[in-house]
This record gives C-alpha cells, sequence and structure tokens, in this order.
C-alpha cells in the first residue's frame, strides 16, 4: 500500500466537509435572499418584471449547475474577470438556489388563502402591509418544509464545485484518494458524511410536513367537512 | 324593540343603475338601491341572483362594469377613488370569517387600527377587549382561530371589524357555513349591533332574522332589485317571484 487511511487524511475530510457546510450555508443565505426578490418579483403587478423573473428561472432550471459554473469559474475569467473557486461556487449556487427557492415560495404565497387578502384589504391595509403582516407570516408556515428538504439539494450539489478546484468533501476525497489509492472506502466514507449531513434534515423536513399537515386538518370548519 | 330611523337621514351607500358581468354571464342588471344613515337593509334572494356580488361592488372587491356607486359620498366607481378611505368607512364580514389563522384572537383585531390608523398597541388592546366583550368573547383573547367554534370566530371576525369603527357594516351570508345552533348566536350580535343603530346592509338567508332586524328588505332576482320595501313585503309580495321565494323559505 503506497499509504494506508490516517488519522490526518480524515482529518482533511473533516476540513474539507466544514467547507462543504459553509458553502452550502452561503447558496442557502444568499440564495435565499434573492429568492425572495425572485418570487416577489413572479407575483409583481407590473408584467415587465414578472416576465423578467419567470426568463430567470426558467433559464436557470433549463441549465446543469455544472454549466453554470464552468460559465462563471472558466467564462468570465475569459471576459478579463479573475474569479476564485470559492467566489464562482458561491455566485453559482446563489443563482441557482435563488432560482428554485424564488419558484418554491411564489407558490407558497400564492396557496395563501385569496380571501386572507381580500379580508386584510378590506380592513384599509395597503399593499406591503397586506404581504408582510398577513400573507408572508402564512406563507412562511407552507414554506418551511419544502424550504428545509430544498436545502438536502443544495448541500448534494455543492459537490459539483469540486471540479472548480473548490477544496470542499467531495475535491479532498479526491486529492486523499490519489495519495492512497482507495476508491471504494474513500467514496464510501465521503458518502457517509453527505448522508449524515443531509439524513436529519430530510427527517426534519418530513416531521415539519406532518405537523402542518396535521394543523391543516384541525383548522377545517366543522361544516365543511 | 326596534329602532326608529329617520327616514330623512342622509344616504351613505347608494346604487344608481350598476351593471356588473363575469364573462358572458350578468350578474347585476341595473341595481337601485339606497341605504340610510341607521337603517338595517338585508338583501334576500336566491343563490346566483347577485346579491353578495352587490355587496362586494359596495367595498370595491368587485369593478362595476357601468352605473354608480356612492358609500359616505365617495364615488366608489370612480377610478381613482381613495381605496383605503373607502375601507376605513366600510366594514365586511364574509361567509368564511377569514380570521388570520397565524394571530391570536386579540391580534387579528389589533393588527388594522394599528396598521391601518396609527393607533398604539395599549390603545388597541383596550379596543380589542372592549369590542370583543360586545360580541360576548372578552375571555378568548388569547386563543387562535382554530381553537374556536365557528360561531366564535364569526363574532371574531364581527369584532374585528368593529375595532375599526366604520360608518356601515356589510354582512355577506354571515351565517350560511354555520349549524342552526350557532347561527343564533352570530345573529343575536348582529341584532344588538342594529339596536346600537349602526348602518348595516345584510345579506343573509335567514328570513325570520330578516323580518327581525330590517328597516328595508331588498328583494334580488336576475340581477334586479325585484322588490323592496319594509318587513311586510314578506307578508304581502307583489310578484310572484317573491312569493314563491317566501314559501319556499319561510
Amino acid at each position: 500500500m503506497i499509504g494506508a487511511l490516517n488519522s490526518s487524511h480524515i482529518l482533511y475530510l473533516l476540513h474539507g466537509a466544514l467547507w462543504t457546510i459553509g458553502l452550502s450555508l452561503i447558496a442557502f443565505l444568499g440564495g435565499g435572499a434573492f429568492g425572495l426578490v425572485v418570487a416577489l418579483c413572479r407575483i409583481s403587478p407590473i408584467r415587465l418584471v414578472r416576465v423578467l423573473t419567470a426568463s430567470y428561472v426558467q433559464l436557470i432550471q433549463g441549465t446543469p449547475l455544472l454549466v453554470i459554473l464552468f460559465m462563471t469559474f472558466f467564462g468570465l475569467p475569459a471576459l478579463g474577470l479573475n474569479i476564485a473557486p470559492l467566489t464562482a461556487a458561491a455566485v453559482s449556487l446563489t443563482a441557482f438556489v435563488a432560482a428554485y427557492l424564488g419558484e418554491i415560495w411564489r407558490g407558497c404565497i400564492e396557496s395563501v388563502a385569496r380571501p386572507q387578502w381580500e379580508a386584510a384589504e378590506c380592513l384599509a391595509l395597503t399593499k406591503i402591509q397586506r404581504m408582510r403582516l398577513v400573507i408572508l407570516p402564512q406563507a412562511i408556515r407552507i414554506a418551511t418544509p419544502p424550504t428545509v428538504g430544498f436545502m438536502v439539494q443544495i448541500i448534494k450539489n455543492t459537490s459539483l464545485a469540486s471540479v472548480v478546484g473548490m477544496l470542499e468533501l467531495t475535491r479532498s476525497g479526491q486529492i486523499i484518494n490519489n495519495s492512497v489509492f482507495e476508491p471504494f472506502l474513500v467514496y464510501s466514507i465521503i458518502a457517509a458524511v453527505y448522508f449524515s449531513m443531509c439524513y436529519p434534515i430530510s427527517r426534519w423536513s418530513q416531521r415539519l410536513e406532518r405537523q402542518r399537515s396535521a394543523v391543516v386538518l384541525q383548522s377545517v370548519p366543522s361544516s365543511l367537512t | 324593540m326596534k329602532h326608529v330611523v329617520n327616514q330623512n337621514a342622509e344616504a351613505v351607500v347608494v346604487l344608481r343603475n350598476v351593471h356588473k358581468s363575469f364573462g358572458p354571464h350578468k350578474v347585476l342588471d341595473g341595481v337601485n338601491l339606497k341605504v340610510r344613515r341607521g337603517q338595517v337593509t338585508t338583501i334576500i334572494g336566491r343563490s346566483g341572483s347577485g346579491k353578495s356580488t352587490a355587496l362586494r361592488c359596495i367595498d370595491h372587491l368587485e369593478k362595476v362594469d357601468s352605473g354608480e356607486i356612492e358609500v359616505c359620498g365617495r364615488r366608489v366607481d370612480d377610478p381613482n377613488v381613495d381605496l383605503k378611505a373607502l375601507r376605513l368607512d366600510l366594514g365586511i364580514v364574509f361567509q368564511s370569517y377569514n380570521l388570520f389563522p397565524h394571530l391570536t384572537v386579540e391580534e387579528n383585531i389589533m393588527l388594522a387600527p394599528c396598521a391601518a390608523k396609527g393607533l398604539d398597541k395599549t390603545r388597541a388592546r383596550d379596543l380589542a377587549s372592549e369590542v370583543l366583550a360586545s360580541v360576548g368573547l372578552a375571555d378568548k383573547s388569547n386563543a387562535y382561530p382554530e381553537q374556536l367554534s365557528g360561531g366564535q370566530q364569526q363574532r371574531v371576525a364581527i369584532a374585528r371589524s368593529l375595532a375599526m369603527q366604520p360608518q356601515v357594516m356589510l354582512f355577506d351570508e354571515v351565517t350560511s357555513a354555520l349549524d342552526p345552533e350557532l347561527t343564533g348566536e352570530v345573529l343575536r350580535v348582529i341584532e344588538e349591533l342594529a339596536a346600537g343603530g349602526m348602518t348595516m346592509v345584510i345579506v343573509t338567508h335567514e328570513m325570520a332574522f330578516a323580518r327581525r332586524v330590517s328597516d328595508q328588505i331588498v328583494f334580488m332576482h336576475s340581477g334586479r332589485v325585484w322588490e323592496e320595501g319594509g318587513a311586510d313585503i314578506l307578508e304581502n309580495p307583489q310578484t310572484s317571484e317573491l312569493k314563491q321565494f317566501v314559501r319556499s323559505a319561510p
């Protein structure tokens, strides 16, 4: 054996895992902030704004994340804009997450029952107040389970950043494998680490979903059951 | 005991020749209506006769195709109508209560006075307990809507509207989703409001209630005001449509 897996390799992997978590957080926070803008623009009363954001969403959803990464990391320097792997990964993932979360959240905002909008309107609230005080708080409840579920997608998709040289979990694994040459073992460990990050979040999302449907069932007026 | 309405009081809600269609379907076909201050007007009629649509047009939830609507001297059909001012004058209660499920009863009531009228929290809370007491739910201020019965939710919805101190209250089939025993508690609250001199326009299917509470009964049919008058129009209907309606809905 060239070099058996030892504790320094494991530390190296954990270091990579931390970057995976870090990159996921950046993608979630950045993508979340822009995603909210996307969601609100998608329901804007101005047609042009709606069309432009819809095109953005379609463009991102119709393009592989890997290609978006290549465009930012290799494409932008060709245009004279040099960009570090971390920046390229952060920008690409943010754009990606914003498109998906924006669509998820738009659906959640629109699924708040129409009469709620009317009730708020008839109480003389302005459009912004209606959105902020009545609609968004309810939409957030609806949005929580699918948003938490989408965090799993974010974590898994950060692995693509390895191809632009971002030293996250997958890339650390590749490097270690190049020295110990035990691909099955190394990649199994990596898979296990991803799983240990994603599985609890996935379960959390399922639990939120169950709690929500319990609440929905409770709140149906008795005359309608 | 019914209070006496001054028949010369100012008209606070006026509809003149109001037309409204949904696609090819004509819902309002020249509606005329006048509601004076302090008067209780009930609109009765079959489903699809346009009564709810007429009410929703008054609150600008639907835009009229033609005709005039005036609320407290303000033209609702004017494209530049000040909607906020209109909604400060009008309160509306819906069939499906439409309480905000994420807020407690008290917060439901405090929301609009704070947000739309700029009331401070302390005064809004006092106001909330006052209106809650008036609908008999003083002990429910910290409950969430889903913890209340339908009748209680509807009373909270009435209280929420009252807290805005509107000039006119609109009621859109507010007991239609309720069991008979819960209907009574909601109707009693409305009757108390009537006795207090609140101007109200009530769309309802409860004929006995309409007889008791109304200063003016409006029977709508095919998108028009078919007959109108005091409670006596139910005893002496002039048209065959109202005769049939009274027979089928005693």
